[in-house]
């Protein structure tokens, strides 16, 4: 039976040899995530900037112009009109209202009036959500707060089961997968919203998976072969697991872009985002989370003093002979 | 290990068998499900707001205003305890500031008095401490609510908000609100099925306290003219410019009502309400000595009207007019029947979803679903050949096994949790991948099958639990911290991670068990 190898059989790409390139690419790339933040920022939905979001469903398909005009001339600052999907559905986004929660209550309400007023019966209203300003607050500390913890646990985790060397490379390419991801929402201008945070604290839950089956080969490798060097070791390492790294993100990718192509208009975002995270996930456990241990110092001693060796296996084949 | 051990076919078969019986009763529709016998599994998973269409509101109490009634009535108090009758404590400046009620004694003499009369205001809480704190410096008095104090007021109020805020809500006849308390001084309302929670809103929007006056006829009601003290001026309901000056003291409120109906008089709906004993008596005695003068009928500081009171009213009956719709008046008699919310609420948050596009996003997500599953499945049959069969099979499993613990625990099914559910697709043959790809590396170094499958496994473990812990990490962060939806997600991702682990682990290792016991293959193809 013929099968596809995406990767073929004993495969030794120095990837090591790359790292420079890698690192250097990774630096702009971040560097370059961190510039469209702070210029461009996020395009934050309601969710964290506060207003309302009205998603209607219309009998035919209005124009948009004609609908922006007239809600436009309803002094609530920006209304943003665009169709969702399909012609025959709008969403309506309009800026956090002055003062109060009431105060966006009472915009809905205009709205409601004006449509009704210009479209009658033919508006259906699939969708309302406004939130008030001090919950958008609260949801941006939340969701900051989110991330941090989440980075935090996994740098404690990995320390315990691994080393310390091992937690602040994985770490370092968390915050590399974060950063690139935010610059990621920046430029593109996808709405940001809770979704998006969920999206993220996946894309860390992903990639930290990734990183860690190389990992734990490389810690592996480190009792099998006392006699190849720190670098060609983490190479071996990632060249054994590469297979496995190619083929979870091919299926993790594929079950993606079905959610993507059949999932709908709402989820399509995060769908979006966390195609990007698989990737950069993916790239970071190669070109940066394994690479990164040479550079802060693990050797062999080290791994040794902290006495992992045959705590996690015996040898094997001793097993077998049994 | 030659055999698979008897007991773990057991503990694979119970759950396998738990996964599918409490999945079926998802595909199957509500009306059959009542009629299956007892014995049967028939919890459904429990769709979002989101999935179903309904409304999701975010309420607070407003603080502000029960910290100010807290205080008035302090102020009352303290009134109160210094006139007794016969034995007045001279005092002036009888005021609080929003913090402190404080007033300042005629004769500093009276001081020791003054404070044994007030020590009735101050209690000694749960956690030892007074509620009022009671000081005094020649002659000037004040009292200071505990911060604990103004917190357990809060924290009453919000109770009391919240079955005032179910009865208005079971009043309007919603199937299964939930309502719930959040954080310190907010509700939670969630209204499935409701597409147009307006009706709702305007009725929570609502305080509906009902209380009535007596009109002050001798003050000038023309905008320039002054209240006197002991009065004040009120708009009235109509919106017209219109006020009334009313004395302030309350002759009888809407605590004392026993029933509330919209009923029709001279063909204009009216609002008829029954007061309990008390009402009815404070009513009867209020009517008696003020025959001829109007009795003003306030609600949420507007004036409803001010009839004039023709005769006693003794029956402890009475009709609320003030041109009402049919509606408008049937609003008023639910919320006076339901009650009075001890402070305004505001909503702070809402979404509501139209349940046209709660069954799109249902019909998008199991669209993405069955193609997520059918591209995942393939792509693993044309790595894996054989092996990429027996993958599929605990992919399945999986999945039975995530709506089976979701329909178990009611947990809901949202919008992202279905994007979960999609993404662990992906992710569950991941334990599967970790594991073939070590017996393959097992083979190449010329191992024979049954050594390569049983090292495989044993090697790939300790990979796969590293791996997933640290993905479960982040998921349990999420149902932490998430709200809604994105709890939802979390939940799935979840039950996803623990399932696939037993599924890529257990139910995959037996079904490879069984296929090498039978056939025996000399080589292995993967």
């Amino acid at each position: 039976m013929y099968k596809i190898k995406l990767v073929p059989d004993n495969t030794a790409i120095p990837f090591l040899k790359y790292r420079m390139i890698a690192f250097i690419l990774s630096a702009v790339l971040i560097l370059g995530s961190l510039g469209a933040f702070i210029t461009i920022g996020f395009n934050k939905g309601i969710d964290f900037e506060g207003g309302i979001l009205i998603e209607i469903g219309t009998e035919t398909s209005p124009e948009l112009s004609d609908m922006r005009a007239s809600l436009g001339g309803l002094g609530l600052g920006q209304v943003a009109l665009q169709t969702f999907g399909t012609d025959t559905d709008i969403l309506i986004r309009v800026q956090r209202q002055e003062g109060d929660a009431s105060a966006q209550q009472e915009a809905v309400d205009v709205i409601k009036q004006q449509l009704a007023s210009d479209y009658g019966e033919e508006i259906s209203y699939r969708r309302v959500e406004f939130v008030g300003p001090t919950v958008s607050q609260e949801l941006v500390i939340a969701a900051t707060e989110a991330v941090v913890i989440a980075v935090l646990a996994m740098l404690v985790y990995i320390w315990l089961r691994f080393e310390w060397h091992y937690s602040v490379g994985a770490v370092i390419a968390l915050v590399h997968d974060v950063i690139l991801t935010i610059g990621m929402f920046s430029i593109t201008g996808i709405e940001f919203n809770l979704a998006s945070v969920a999206a993220i604290l996946t894309i860390v839950g992903y990639s930290i998976n990734d990183t860690v089956v190389v990992y734990d080969r490389i810690r592996e490798n480190f009792r099998r072969y006392k006699k190849l060097s720190v670098a060609e070791l983490v190479n071996l390492s990632i060249n054994e697991t590469l297979t496995r790294t190619v083929m979870t993100s091919v299926t993790t990718l594929l079950a993606l872009l079905a959610l993507y192509i059949f999932g709908g208009e709402v989820i399509r975002g995060f769908a979006t985002a966390m195609i990007f995270g698989v990737v950069v996930g993916t790239y970071s456990s190669i070109f940066v989370a394994a690479p990164i241990l040479i550079h802060i110092g693990l050797t062999h001693q080290k791994e040794e003093e902290d006495g992992f060796a045959g705590a996690e296996r015996t040898d094997e084949d001793a097993e077998e002979k049994g | 290990m030659n055999r698979f051990p008897t007991w773990k076919i057991i503990v694979v078969a119970i759950v396998c068998a738990f996964g599918i019986l409490y999945t079926l009763p998802n595909f199957v529709s509500k009306s059959t499900l009542s009629g299956l016998p007892d014995w049967l599994p028939t919890k459904q998973v429990n769709l979002g707001l989101d999935l179903q269409g309904g409304s999701h509101l975010l309420l607070q109490v407003d603080a502000g205003t029960v910290k100010t009634k807290m205080m008035d009535s302090l102020v009352d108090g303290v009134r109160d305890s210094l006139r007794q009758q016969g034995d007045n404590i001279g005092y002036r400046n009888l005021s609080h500031d929003g913090a402190v009620v404080s007033f300042t004694l005629r004769d500093p003499a009276d001081e020791a008095t003054a404070r044994e009369r007030l020590s009735d205001l101050s209690n000694i809480m749960a956690n030892g401490q007074r509620d009022v704190v009671i000081a005094s410096d020649d002659g000037r008095v004040t009292l200071t609510p505990s911060e604990a104090a103004i917190t357990t007021r809060l924290s009453a109020a919000v109770d009391q908000s919240i079955e005032i805020v179910r009865r208005r809500v079971d009043e309007t006849g919603v199937n299964e609100p939930t309502i719930q308390r959040q954080g310190s001084d907010r509700i939670l309302v969630q209204l499935p099925g409701i597409d147009d929670p307006d009706r709702i809103k305007r009725l929570l929007g609502e305080t509906a306290q009902l209380t009535f006056h007596l009109v002050d006829l001798t003050a000038d009601v023309g905008a320039a003219g002054r209240v006197p003290p002991g009065s004040k001026r009120l708009p009235g309901i109509e919106e017209d410019g219109r006020t009334y000056i009313i004395k302030s003291r309350i002759m009888v409120s809407g605590e004392n009502l026993e029933d509330a109906q919209a009923t029709f008089q001279q063909g204009q709906p009216v609002v008829s309400i029954r007061f309990d004993g008390l009402g009815a008596k404070q009513f009867g005695q209020a009517t008696t000595e003020n025959v001829g003068k109007p009795f003003a009928i306030v609600l949420d500081n507007k004036v409803v009207s001010a009839p004039r009171i023709n005769e006693p009213i003794l029956g402890g009956s009475a009709v609320i007019s003030g041109g009402f719709n049919v509606a408008g008046a049937q609003d008023l008699a639910l919320l006076l029947r339901a009650g009075a919310l001890p402070a305004p609420l505001d909503i702070l948050e809402e979404r509501s979803v139209g349940p046209d596009l709660g069954a799109d996003s249902i019909a998008a997500g199991e669209i993405a679903g069955i193609i997520g599953i059918i591209a995942v499945a393939v792509y693993m049959i044309v790595s894996y050949g054989l092996f990429g069969i027996f993958a599929n099979v605990a992919l399945a499993m999986n999945i039975f096994l995530i709506m089976a613990v979701l329909s178990v625990l009611g947990a809901t099914l949202t919008l992202p949790g279905i994007a979960g559910i999609v993404l662990t697709i992906g992710m569950a043959v991941d334990a599967n991948v970790l594991i073939f790809e070590r017996i393959r590396e097992e083979i190449r170094v010329g191992k024979t099958p049954l050594n390569a499958v049983n090292s495989g496994f044993a090697r790939a473990f300790t990979t796969i639990i590293d791996a997933n812990v640290t993905t479960g990490i982040a998921a349990i962060i999420l149902f932490v911290m998430g709200s809604g939806p994105v709890k939802g997600f979390a939940v799935t991702l979840l039950i996803g991670i623990i399932s696939s682990m037993f599924t890529a682990i257990m139910l995959s290792r037996m079904l490879i068990s069984f296929w090498m016991q039978r056939k025996r293959p000399k080589t292995l193809e993967i």
